[in-house]
């Protein structure tokens, strides 16, 4: 059996950000880059802060961030399960970058009450939210 | 005047309660607005974790996690969601009727049975029914977080991880719409088996970064999401069965004046023609 196209629902614990067919799906797992195409193995993983690039079934783009969560894939239906997650264009680019800054400054600062594991998650956070925002953009 | 006077003070009385009643009955419909926004929010989230565990209890995964494993069933557990406060209807009655029998079908079957509750209401329930009560919290508000929940629930999931019970259950009123709340018993361990037909054969995913860590992770999420979406369902249907509840006191309440002032009418009609004939007898007498 051939598929053509996959379904897939994308919700976090607030809300259901994405759900429909669509024919690729780029994320960011915990081990790296995946790429789902319709007919993917199942597979399990969990996310890390990072991007998920839809292309909807006709080849129209969206991207939205993601802070983390689960992806589960069967081979006729996608479920992304994240933690937090905001369409691309609603994401405030002001407020990532100074996010990014406040959190390399953490890095830097040598006092002992800094957490070194939260500053880190902090950062990848920060730069995952502006990756998405310049891809957002560049799709404009 | 017999009995006007105290009619009177009745309905006055009467138009009190309706005053408080209708009162209630906005504040019902107001918090319902809130309570169902914030349960169609989470709506999703437990739904799609619900399937992805359906999909994973139908797969023959190389790791087997105990929540997946189906053991004889020796003694049953119960989350109870119910309310913390009255004057809701018949909302937590229909639920605990519910429970009661299914609890009762296990017992036949030989298995014993506990709770774990949640709200005052069934904490109150339970407690006078002698039953057997292991964890219990109340005073969640108007906006229950997860975290509030943790405490119970890891109790009876500890309970699970031991032995002490070989199956989980959570109970809650599912809000279908304003009018209508159904109480619901949903298995939450072992994970219930998924119905999507189309996946029915052998396989196992492809794990990153490794099975066991993922399932923990995973279960853990599940556990907690399922019983937060049914405290939440369980808020919805309680503003909505109280604002119902609340409408239909008023009204009683507007017809038991109608009925009070029918009656003091009449009294005082009565009184006024035993006036005038006697002040006619009187007259005559004169």
């Amino acid at each position: 059996m051939t598929y053509t196209s996959v379904n897939l629902n994308v919700v976090s614990a607030e809300e259901s950000l994405f759900s429909g067919a669509i024919e690729s799906l780029q994320i960011t797992g915990s081990e790296g880059e995946l790429g789902i195409m319709p007919g993917h193995a199942p597979l399990l993983t969990s996310l890390k802060p990072g991007m998920a690039r839809i292309v909807k079934k006709g080849g129209d783009e969206e991207v939205i961030y993601i802070s983390g969560g689960m992806l589960e894939v069967q081979p006729n239906q996608v479920t992304v399960l994240a933690d937090v997650a905001t369409r691309g264009a609603d994401l405030d680019e002001q407020a990532a970058q100074e996010a990014k800054q406040r959190a390399e400054e953490h890095l830097n600062a040598h006092g002992d009450d800094i957490n070194y594991a939260e500053a880190a998650a902090e950062l990848a956070r920060a730069v995952a939210k502006l990756r998405v925002i310049q891809a957002a953009k560049k799709k404009l | 005047m017999s009995g006007a006077k105290e009619i009177k003070s009745k309905i006055g009385s009467v138009q009190n309660t309706q005053k408080i009643t209708s009162a209630m009955e906005m504040v019902a419909a107001s918090k319902m607005r809130r309570a169902q926004e914030s349960m169609a929010a989470s709506r999703p989230y437990a739904e799609n974790m619900r399937n992805v565990i359906g999909h994973i209890a139908l797969g023959n995964l190389e790791y087997r996690h105990p929540y997946l494993e189906e053991r004889e069933v020796k003694r049953v557990g119960y989350i109870v969601v119910s309310t913390d406060r009255g004057l809701c209807g018949g909302l937590n009655i229909n639920l605990f009727k519910q429970v009661l029998a299914d609890a009762g079908k296990w017992q036949e079957q030989g298995a014993d049975v506990e709770f774990g509750v949640v709200g005052s209401k069934a904490t109150a329930f339970f407690n006078n029914m002698g039953a057997n009560v292991t964890s219990q919290i109340s005073g969640l508000g108007d906006s229950p977080s997860v975290t509030d929940l943790i405490g119970s629930v890891k109790v009876m999931l500890n309970a699970y991880d031991n032995g002490d019970i070989d199956k989980l259950f959570i109970v809650y009123n599912k809000f279908v719409n304003t009018m209508t709340q159904e109480p619901t018993i949903d298995q939450l361990l072992p994970l219930p088996k998924s119905d999507d037909d189309a996946i029915q054969h052998r396989w196992d995913y492809l794990y990153e970064p490794d099975a066991q860590a993922l399932l923990d992770q995973l279960l853990v999420r599940y556990t907690e999401s399922q019983v937060y979406q049914g405290v939440v369902e369980n808020l919805a249907c309680e503003q909505a069965a109280r604002m119902v509840a609340m409408k239909a006191a008023t009204d009683n309440a507007g017809d038991l004046i109608d009925d009070l002032q029918l009656v003091y009418n009449k009294a005082r009609q009565a009184s006024i023609t035993q006036e005038l004939s006697e002040i006619c007898a009187g007259a005559a007498a004169v």
